[in-house]
């Protein structure tokens, strides 16, 4: 039951609505939870607004024109502008630079523990009726004999970088991996200034080919792609669909790559290797929904067609989790449309209203859509074909595959959690978000099970032993 | 038109640009920008070394998540330089291993 959007801010009762991530997905449901009526505060581990997708240079660097590095910037900024509205009248609160480490269910809701700042210097507990977790993704990586020297970063990394830094890891930049991502990178890196000599794509694009209806519901989709592409035609960079970077090259730094063909399922072509010369290679492998603060308290969960482990949900946005809602990336990767869709539809779920006719069917071709581009773009079994035995997988604990290969042949390691245990692959600062799909993939097990996190975040041990945190209602 | 840099594009007009340190030398940097930024855009990609091999590492994911770019910063060792604004002043290390080697452990 939405409460009086009129309520005095020094009110200490728990919030309606707390907004887990101010992406896309989350700056809509906030802004429509606020125009509904309910009391909502959102929450991100960032400085400002905008998630990833919306990730723009800080005020001090004093850009003009921001949104030439975005599609449909005023998409974002018309929703800044309403939540900043919503602030002013004290219906709605941002709060950045909170990082949620654990979300705890109470007689009334959940507890939210936050952990404050880039340093978790300090902590709170934010109480609230329900949650509606908008944690979006983060990038699915594949290790490759190479990809830990400098110089190798993530497509989405680069263009996090570029976005909110204006910098860019190099002059020559060859761009790899498989997903929709890329092209948006590359398209970003050359209209910044950096020469991208090749878009090397493990996939043939004809995935998208065999749902033509699927495809022709989302109009929008195809001119952002030809947008992209259009950019990419003009600054000469060439597409390399079927085909994978092997190796990267150098001691201390990357100065080259090997590309080589692919079958189609990911498997090397052997003697189709061909080196090109670079300074920086930006690569993912699509996306992944980060969802552990859901699966900590038991969310269901389903494996997508690009075999992701995505939160369950029903037709209004609800969790198997009493009281928690999950929008945009979280429920199956489909990019910053499908979110706000999502956002706005969940917001009205929560309030107990119903949603447009027009939004219900504009997710649902969206969430289509999502569905073809994961098959499209899934990870063939053949990808290990480019490991060799010193390759790390773990990049934080650095155990290379001839470990995780002994584990599971002499040991018996059938599973990622005992691989973990005989060999640490998974176990330092990251807690396995960089080498999870791989290891997975190299112990046999299938699909890779859902994340189980009981941190979200890194917090310092003097927070946990410490208990909840101060109290952060809406008054903080 | 303009040279074509990530600045040109978006017709940035920073503020005037301040000075980090790093291992002892100064590195530009424009308000606004994080460290690792900061460190990219002086053509630096490592400012760490690991514990096992002592391999060179610097930023990978760029959104805090992946912990490869950390770094010990103002004497604190184990920072993710992404996520750190490069304020005046900041003095970042090239971490060595877990960056306590005070602890001898």
């Amino acid at each position: 039951m939405p409460t009086s959007p009129s309520d005095s801010p020094a009110d200490s009762r728990p919030y309606d609505l707390v907004v887990v991530g101010a992406g896309p997905a989350g700056l809509a449901a906030a802004v429509t939870a606020a125009d509904l009526g309910l009391r909502c505060a959102l929450l991100d581990g960032g400085p400002s607004t905008g998630g990833q997708y919306y990730r723009h240079p800080a005020p001090g660097l004093g850009a003009a024109r921001p949104d030439r590095l975005h599609h449909h910037w005023s998409a974002y900024t018309g929703l800044a502008e309403r939540l900043a509205a919503h602030e002013r009248a004290g219906r709605a609160a941002f709060r950045a630079g909170h990082q949620v480490w654990a979300l705890e269910r109470t007689g009334v809701g959940f507890a939210v523990h936050v952990t404050r700042g880039p340093e978790s210097t300090d902590r709170a507990t934010v109480r609230s009726r329900s949650v509606l977790l908008a944690t979006g993704a983060y990038e699915r990586q594949l290790p490759f004999p190479g990809w830990t020297l400098p110089g190798v970063v993530t497509a989405g990394g680069a263009q996090a970088m570029l976005k909110a830094g204006l910098v860019l890891p190099g002059k020559r930049i060859v761009v790899a991996g498989s997903g929709p991502l890329l092209l948006a990178a590359a398209s970003s890196l050359v209209t910044a200034g950096a020469e991208v000599p090749a878009v090397v794509e493990a996939t043939g694009y004809l995935g998208y080919a065999r749902r033509p209806g699927v495809l022709a519901g989302v109009p929008g989709k195809l001119v952002e792609g030809a947008g992209h592409g259009g950019a990419l035609l003009r600054h000469g960079v060439r597409l390399r669909p079927r085909s994978a970077v092997v190796e990267a090259h150098g001691t201390d730094r990357v100065t080259g790559v090997t590309v080589a063909r692919l079958d189609a399922d990911w498997r090397p072509v052997p003697g189709t290797g061909r080196r090109i010369d670079c300074d920086a290679l930006a690569v993912g492998h699509g996306l992944l929904p980060q969802i552990d603060l859901a699966t900590e308290l038991g969310a269901r969960t389903r494996t997508g067609p690009d075999g992701a482990v995505a939160l369950e949900v029903d037709a209004r946005l609800r969790t198997s989790v009493p009281g928690l809602w999950s929008a945009g990336e979280t429920n199956g990767v489909g990019g910053a449309d499908l979110a706000l869709a999502e956002g706005e539809l969940a917001a009205h779920a929560v309030a107990g209203e119903s949603p447009a006719t027009a939004l219900l069917r504009r997710r649902s071709r969206l969430r289509a859509f999502a569905e073809l581009m994961a098959a499209a773009h899934r990870p063939g079994p053949g990808w290990t074909g480019w490991l060799r035995p010193d390759t790390d997988v773990c990049r934080c604990e650095e155990v290379p595959v001839s470990a995780v290969r002994e584990a599971v042949e002499e040991l018996g390691a059938g599973d990622p959690r005992t691989v973990k245990l005989l060999t640490r692959a998974g176990m330092g600062w990251c807690q396995g978000r960089m080498c999870g799909p791989a290891v997975a993939c190299l112990a046999g097990s299938g699909e890779p099970g859902p994340d189980r996190r009981p941190l979200g975040c890194p917090v310092p041990l003097s927070q946990l032993a410490a208990g909840p945190g101060p109290e952060s209602g809406p008054e903080a | 038109m303009r040279r074509r840099t990530p600045a040109g594009l978006v017709e940035a007009e920073p503020g005037p640009a301040h000075h980090i340190e790093f291992d002892g030398r100064p590195v530009p940097a424009l308000p606004g920008q994080s460290i690792a930024a900061a460190l990219w855009a002086d053509g630096v990609l490592a400012w760490r070394t690991t514990r096992v091999g002592g391999r060179p590492r610097g930023a990978f994911c760029g959104i805090g998540a992946c912990f490869d770019c950390l770094a010990t910063v103002d004497g604190r060792p184990n920072q993710r330089t992404c996520l750190l604004p490069a304020e005046p002043g900041t003095t970042v290390t090239t971490q060595e291993g877990h960056g306590r080697a005070d602890l001898a452990v």
